[in-house]
């Protein structure tokens, strides 16, 4: 069962991140210049999916 | 040449992570292997020899024992295989536990059942069966703080970066703040306009207040960057699983917590707790959540080192461990490519979480000292 939850944990944390990137690497593409601010913002969001995803591992193999 | 090296260096890199591979009998457990390498202990191994078998050689570097018990004791871990006498009492190092305990090395449980050491090491009851379940002894414990393997690990990394900093420093009272870099300083000049420029002054808007956070900031950043790169080293003074340590994340996120909230503005308590230009129903949802947030950035900071860095050493140690799951030489060109690619993976992780945590601290005490925008 932890098995199980964890991989809808990383499924839908692939497909969250995988959207940022793939947000970010066109609003590059269109924008050089502003490829910095992007990068930042991209991690930014990237770290705080990942921070619900870290919940969401903890809860599932430590706890239940 | 370049490529012989390469191959060089990948086989010395998997070749000492072979030599730590832990074999009892026949029966090789990759999961102990693991657990055992990404956790921490009182000596430091530096190689083993024959593991398993009877001429068993293990060279480990003792380190010190820091133990409270009405009185400050200190002794070298060598010691730790039998009953140690501090003050009045013995002490018995027993499963990563200190017990309190007698000349004889007794140790109790609640009904009364007394258990002892015997010459192979293990545990018995009064019949002579093998005791495993510790929990249910109730000796005293000592007071440890004993430089442990990830302690001695983390105080070579802040000595290097005392030797790399010091040496830069000097190189600019010498020559002057202006000057062309040279050596050392080519080294930390990006690294401290990379941290200052792109991190700080990004997340911070006033300058005199990015200026204030910006060395407890750098600190962090070059902490967490050579713990984690010391880490990745397979060899003796490296390999220790520091920043993959959660004391280690947690004690980094503490400080980080008190850095954020010590130093926030009137306007962001003022958002926590009053939500301003809500209305009043909603702020009895808000507020809590927003109560609530200020432990969970400081909690998602510590998992998210310690779990991306333990995954990294976990990822690795399993790949070393396939040849020994498969009994075969021919895993090894596989294992080899498999652990460089991780290796080089790992190289980038360790960058981009002393960068996150970093960034992410930096974002957070932006959030509390920034002035509202409305």
């Amino acid at each position: 069962m932890t098995a199980l939850g964890l991989g809808i944990i990383i499924f839908g944390v692939g497909l969250g991140i995988g959207l940022i990137g793939k947000g970010a690497m066109e609003s590059m593409s269109r924008q050089p210049e502003a490829s910095s601010k992007i990068q930042t913002a991209m991690i930014i969001a990237a770290a705080l999916i990942e921070g619900a995803a870290l919940f969401a591992i903890v809860v599932c193999a430590f706890i239940l | 040449m370049r490529k012989i090296l390469c191959l060089l260096i990948c086989v010395v890199f998997t070749g000492t992570l072979f030599a730590s591979g832990s074999e009892k009998g026949d029966e090789f457990d990759a999961s102990t292997l693991i657990m055992h390498h990404i956790g921490d202990s009182h000596e430091w191994n530096i190689i083993s020899f024959n593991k398993g078998k009877e001429n068993e050689l293990n060279i480990t570097l003792p380190l010190p024992i820091i133990l409270w018990h009405k009185g400050l004791h200190i002794f070298m871990s060598s010691k730790l295989h039998k009953i140690v006498k501090i003050g009045d009492n013995y002490v018995l190092y027993e499963h990563g536990h200190f017990y309190i305990t007698d000349s004889n090395g007794e140790l109790f449980d609640a009904e009364g059942n007394i258990y002892i050491k015997n010459a192979e090491g293990e545990i018995i009851d009064a019949e002579g069966a093998v005791f495993t379940d510790f929990d249910k002894i109730i000796n005293a414990h000592p007071l440890d703080f004993s430089i442990t393997q990830n302690t001695a690990s983390m105080f070579m990394g802040a000595i290097l970066l005392l030797l790399i900093f010091g040496q830069a420093a000097r190189g600019y009272i010498k020559r002057g703040g202006l000057s062309v870099p040279q050596g050392v300083q080519l080294l930390v000049e990006p690294l401290v306009l990379f941290v200052r420029d792109d991190i700080v002054y990004q997340q911070i808007e006033d300058q005199r207040k990015a200026d204030f956070f910006v060395p407890y900031l750098l600190t962090l950043f070059c902490f967490i960057l050579i713990n984690n790169l010391i880490g990745l080293v397979p060899f003796f003074p490296g390999a220790s699983n520091v920043s993959g340590n959660i004391s280690f994340t947690f004690t980094l996120a503490i400080i980080s917590f008190l850095a954020v909230n010590i130093f926030a503005s009137r306007d962001y308590w003022k958002h926590i707790f009053f939500a301003p230009g809500i209305p009043f129903l909603i702020k009895i949802f808000i507020v809590p959540v927003e109560f609530v947030g200020l432990f969970t950035k400081p909690f998602a900071l510590m998992l998210r080192l310690f779990a991306n860095i333990t995954a990294g050493h976990i990822i690795i140690l399993s790949l070393a461990s396939i040849i020994f799951v498969m009994k075969s030489f021919f895993a090894s060109p596989l294992t080899i490519i498999l652990a460089l690619v991780m290796f080089c993976l790992e190289l980038l992780v360790a960058f981009l979480q002393a960068y996150i945590f970093t960034l992410l601290t930096a974002l957070f005490i932006g959030m509390a000292v920034n002035k509202a925008h409305h």
